[in-house]
């Protein structure tokens, strides 16, 4: 290696000579990190997405390779972000990856105090039959003057804000025809 | 000019706030309003600090100085806002009151809004029961306003009639001045002037000034009134409809304004339809006519239509115009069905079973004691998260637990943890804080059992209309009469997110071709859309919300980009861009204007306007709906068009808004002898007690006003963050801000333990000492301010004692939306107590500020005591 190249493969001197000047490029490659390739080069799929956290509404590009998140960017097509993301949207790989996701249902029983294990399909069927007996048990056809009620004040919900526009409208339509009025989300917060 | 108050954008919205940035680089000038110097504040042209709970006292100073200096901008004020019209003989202000408004009702404590109409009460439709509206979150459903108000008003355009709403505006505010600024909020005078003559010299034709807000603003027991406080400000400046201005709220959740549009709310349907109340809307007619009030101007005179496309979207072929569309099937409220109530009858015993569905209230809401104690307390509970939350684990790790108020063996409510799938595990649109809609695709599947929302609860509705086929009860009519076909796809039989927007689109029943506009929408069921404003979404059959043609190939308003509702419009109320004669107001601020050639409505945006009303149009006699709005009318959801400066109805606790204390604050109202909000929303419950305020005694106990807020690395109650190991590391605990002064005052070290207490609970924190909190003087005495996160729960990565703990439940009137961002407690040093000791310290500092049973200071207050400028009349 004569000595020119040997300078040449300063990282210092091609940023001072180079293309470079703040050396977050091309001068800072090493041998080894010119050989590596970017997960979002090999990546199978891209899915556009958008950022879960805050309302700005970041654009993400949600890399896939094998079936699994391999990386999420910014879009650098959103005129609303540039392809920027905050320190939580850079997170959003680390969120939908996490080893502590629940995957499994989880149930306790009255009086439990432990967690056990429950099949998700007898789970949906436990929650139908007791969400149709709170409902019988607290039913109101009418009011006191014979108006409509229609409607039963022992059932609950709370969320809305993390889901869909789709997810919201099916959730509102279900429970407004099971008579359950009690539905809030963290816009009432 | 860009003013950020009751927001930490540069934290809390950093992506967003790029653009203040930008602007700033362009010459903008950026002032930050803030209890607590933050980021936002490091980069702002000018920080004031700010005693919380009093941005009234601050923005009445503002509007104090445009109004005596004659600085606002006279031609838009005039044709575009209510500051011309006149108002009943019989209206008293605030300045007559002792801080109250003519019309109020001690026994229900709420206002009848009859005095507070404009002049020529013929006109005008007598207001609903306000105990009512208070109660169903009536106030402000309809969005922006269309509350009820006649059609032709009386107006003095010179301004000058004694009870024109500019002279009624000079009036109220004139007790807001520099000096009494200073001495409410404790900003010093000269940065008070500071910020108005910025804001007043960066509005007008050529320029325009920004507001921008976040729950800083909303989370207060006047929070309504904070806004309607910058939206008079806005207004008066010629800011809003225009580029560069407007009152801009910056939500905190992904599609929080779409949760809101689509509402999972007990109080509303989509597109802002009201939820049945049993008494005022017992029939269909009676629904329709509260919403659109016969004879009334303006867009929602189309209410009909909006809710006979709502009835065929629930249930299809079986609404029929002979059945009313099965209006009769809809559950109806009869008082508030709200969140906060719901806990308390959970504690009552009153509720049997309660989903959470990605929210997390034992952390997020207030009063996490009260939340947790409720959640004990049910048959079921349902959790559907990503994580193990504190919600799911209640019984097993609350605080109660330690302090055996909660018992594993005693506690009987039965829970299913259901994990849910992630926003890149399946598709569907959130929509954004600015009303955009974007469509995300799918990425990979969910792992194990977890599954969307859509897929839950299309298949929990198709279980219980199985189980229910044979019923004959009429009480089941609407489940299985319900339209509940939606194509599934996949190896878990998903639904289709693209059949549901269709449905939330509209379409015409007979073709099922997509509707492309509401204004499309029929009223007698050959049409049927789920929610009016979104309408336009799939219009062609093209998911709209899913365009992403790449901001740098478009222009700056980037109109291909998602969907904005309504109609694509990226500004609302964008006619007042244009003079009342259709011409720009400047060609810097040119946004929509009329072509007189072409005889249309154009610009860089979709106008905000019918196409082809010319700006010379002037309506009929006695007309009403769309065509009685004037061609220079652009606030076309209002009943006389304008913008209001002066609400004559549907604000429950003012028709202007009025500085009062927070329910719990230890200063007593320098302004009125009137202290907290006479109209709030108050929960006598023995779990809801309250920490004494002047004129009460020993407010003392409690002399430290404290108040929360985000952290960059953190997300609301900390599910999505706390259990993500980069964020976890980045933000590992809880902590508390104060100043070296308080510091010094309470024996609290830099990086040792404090702990608040409050007449709910008492948390602990690590101690940060820093001048970013800074004492205030006010009303002559020195005021100490703390901050703290409120993120951290009992689960995940990293833990900490939840600041949410410390408030108690005092509500809006408008919108039930809690104070949750001032409160007062004490602070002392090291780590709180635990079990029994825990209690007892509370039980303690009860004790001490007046008795063991909960004590509520009276709506009104009649103590004349300390109330120095509200002189007796």
């Amino acid at each position: 290696m004569g000595v020119r190249r040997w300078v040449e493969r300063w990282p210092l001197y091609r940023q001072l000579t180079g293309t470079d000047p703040l050396g977050r490029g091309a001068a800072a490659k090493s041998a080894r990190s010119l050989t590596l390739t970017a997960r979002t080069d090999t990546a199978d799929s891209v899915a556009r997405s958008v950022c879960p956290y805050c309302a700005v509404g970041c654009g993400q590009r949600v890399y896939v390779a094998d079936g699994q998140v391999t990386q999420i960017e910014g879009d650098p097509d959103s005129p609303i972000s540039r392809g920027r993301l905050c320190p939580k949207g850079a997170a959003s790989k680390s969120l939908v990856t996490s080893p502590l996701r629940q995957t499994t249902v989880r149930y306790r029983r009255p009086y439990g105090t432990e967690w056990e294990d429950l099949d998700l399909d007898t789970a949906m069927n436990m929650i139908a039959d007791r969400v149709l007996a709170a409902r019988d048990e607290t039913w109101e056809d009418r009011d006191d003057e014979g108006r409509p009620l229609n409607r039963t004040l022992g059932i609950s919900s709370l969320g809305g804000a993390t889901l869909d526009n789709e997810e919201n409208y099916l959730i509102k339509k279900l429970f407004t025809a099971m008579g359950a009025l009690q539905i809030e989300n963290q816009a009432r917060i | 000019m860009i003013v950020i108050q009751g927001s930490n954008m540069a934290e809390a919205h950093p992506v967003g706030f790029q653009w203040v940035m930008e602007a700033k680089r362009r010459g903008a000038k950026v002032f930050h309003v803030d209890p607590r110097f933050t980021r936002t504040s490091a980069v702002a042209d000018a920080y004031l600090p700010i005693r919380a709970g009093t941005d009234i006292a601050l923005l009445g100073g503002v509007i104090r100085y445009i109004l005596d200096n004659e600085l606002d901008f006279r031609e838009y004020v005039v044709a575009y806002t209510n500051a011309a019209t006149i108002v009943t003989g019989e209206y008293r202000d605030t300045e007559d009151l002792h801080g109250l408004f003519s019309g109020f009702t001690e026994e229900n404590a709420s206002y009848d809004q009859s005095s507070w109409q404009y002049e020529g009460a013929e006109q005008n439709i007598p207001p609903r029961d306000t105990e009512t509206q208070r109660e169903t979150a009536a106030g402000l459903e309809h969005e922006s306003h269309g509350a009820p108000v006649g059609g032709d008003t009386q107006r003095d355009e010179t301004l000058q009639h004694p009870r024109c709403v500019y002279q009624i505006l000079k009036r109220h505010f004139s007790r807001y001045t520099p000096q009494m600024v200073e001495r409410v909020c404790g900003i010093p005078q000269d940065k008070f002037l500071e910020l108005a003559q910025a804001w007043t010299a960066n509005s007008g034709r050529e320029r325009t000034s920004m507001l921008v807000y976040s729950v800083g603003w909303t989370q207060h027991s006047v929070g309504v009134q904070y806004i309607r406080a910058g939206a008079i400000i806005q207004l008066l400046l010629g800011n809003m409809g225009r580029p560069g201005g407007g009152v801009m709220a910056l939500r905190g959740h992904a599609s929080i304004q779409g949760s809101t549009d689509v509402p999972t709310l007990f109080n509303l349907l989509p597109g802002y339809l009201p939820m049945p109340h049993h008494a005022d809307h017992p029939t269909f007619d009676e629904w329709v006519d509260s919403i659109r009030h016969p004879g009334q101007k303006g867009f929602w005179g189309n209410a009909r239509a909006y809710g006979v496309n709502l009835l065929k979207a629930y249930w299809g072929d079986a609404a029929t115009a002979d059945n009313d569309y099965c209006y009769g099937y809809m559950p109806r409220m009869t008082g508030d069905h709200g969140t906060y109530q719901q806990v308390l009858n959970m504690i009552d015993g009153k509720i049997k079973g309660y989903f959470l569905l990605g929210q997390n209230p034992a952390v997020g809401s207030a009063h996490g004691r009260a939340q947790r104690l409720g959640m004990a307390n049910l048959d079921w509970l349902v959790v559907r998260d990503l994580f193990m939350i504190e919600s799911a684990t209640f019984w097993k790790r609350a605080p109660e637990i330690e302090t055996g108020e909660i018992v594993p063996e005693e506690c009987r409510t039965e829970v299913f943890f259901l994990p849910a799938a992630s926003h890149v595990e399946k598709e569907g649109s959130f929509t954004q804080t600015q009303r955009l809609l974007q469509w995300r695709e799918k990425a990979v599947e969910p792992p194990g059992d977890a599954r969307s929302e859509l897929w839950f609860f299309y298949h929990l509705g198709r279980i219980i209309r199985e189980r229910l086929a044979r019923s004959t009860r009429a009480r089941d009519r609407a489940l299985l009469d319900l339209a509940w076909n939606y194509p599934t796809h996949g190896p878990h039989a998903e639904p289709s997110a693209e059949s549901v927007l269709y449905e939330i689109n509209g379409y015409d029943v007979a073709s099922g071709r997509p509707l492309s506009s509401y204004t499309e929408m029929k009223d007698d069921g050959t049409t049927a859309g789920g929610c009016w404003i979104y309408t336009g979404v799939y219009a062609d059959g093209v998911n709209q919300a899913a365009r992403r043609k790449p901001g740098s190939e478009q222009s700056l308003v980037a109109l291909e980009w998602g969907w904005a509702w309504p109609s694509n419009r990226r500004i609302l109320y964008n006619r007042a861009s244009a003079d009342p004669d259709g011409r720009p107001w400047s060609e810097r601020k040119k946004y929509v204007w009329w072509d007189a050639e072409k005889a249309e409505w154009t610009g860089y945006d979709v106008p905000d306007f019918e196409k082809n009303k010319a700006p010379s149009y002037r309506p009929p006699p006695n007309s009403s709906g769309v065509a009685g709005i004037a061609g220079d009318d652009p606030f076309i959801l209002q009943g006389d068009g304008k913008g209001w400066l002066y609400a004559p109805s549907g604000v429950l606790d003012g028709p202007l808004p009025t500085h009062y204390e927070p329910v719990e604050s230890p200063v007593r109202n320098p302004l009125y002898r009137q202290q907290a909000n006479p109209a709030r929303k108050v929960y006598t419950h023995p779990v809801n007690t309250l920490n004494p305020s002047p004129p009460q005694e020993h407010s003392d106990v409690f002399p430290y006003v404290f108040t929360v807020s985000r952290l960059t690395e953190h997300h609301t109650a900390g599910a999505m963050s706390r259990n993500v190991s980069p964020l976890a590391e980045l933000q590992p605990e809880m902590f508390v801000e104060v100043s070296p002064e308080l510091a010094a005052l309470r024996g609290l070290s830099h990086l040792g333990w404090a702990h608040l207490v409050t007449s709910r609970a008492a948390v602990q924190a690590k101690v940060l000492v820093t001048d970013r909190v800074t004492p205030l003087r006010v009303d002559g005495r020195i005021i100490h301010q703390v901050w703290l996160p409120y993120h951290f729960g009992y689960e995940g990565l990293v833990t900490g004692d939840s600041a949410n703990d410390l408030f108690g439940i005092t509500l809006d009137p408008n919108v039930l939306i809690q104070e949750s961002k001032v409160g007062t407690c004490d602070v002392r040093p090291g780590r709180r107590p635990r079990g029994q000791d825990l209690l007892d310290l509370v039980v303690d500092y009860r004790r001490r500020s007046g008795d063991l049973v909960h004590r509520y200071p009276p709506m009104v207050t009649t103590d004349v005591a300390d109330s120095s400028s509200d002189q007796e009349a």
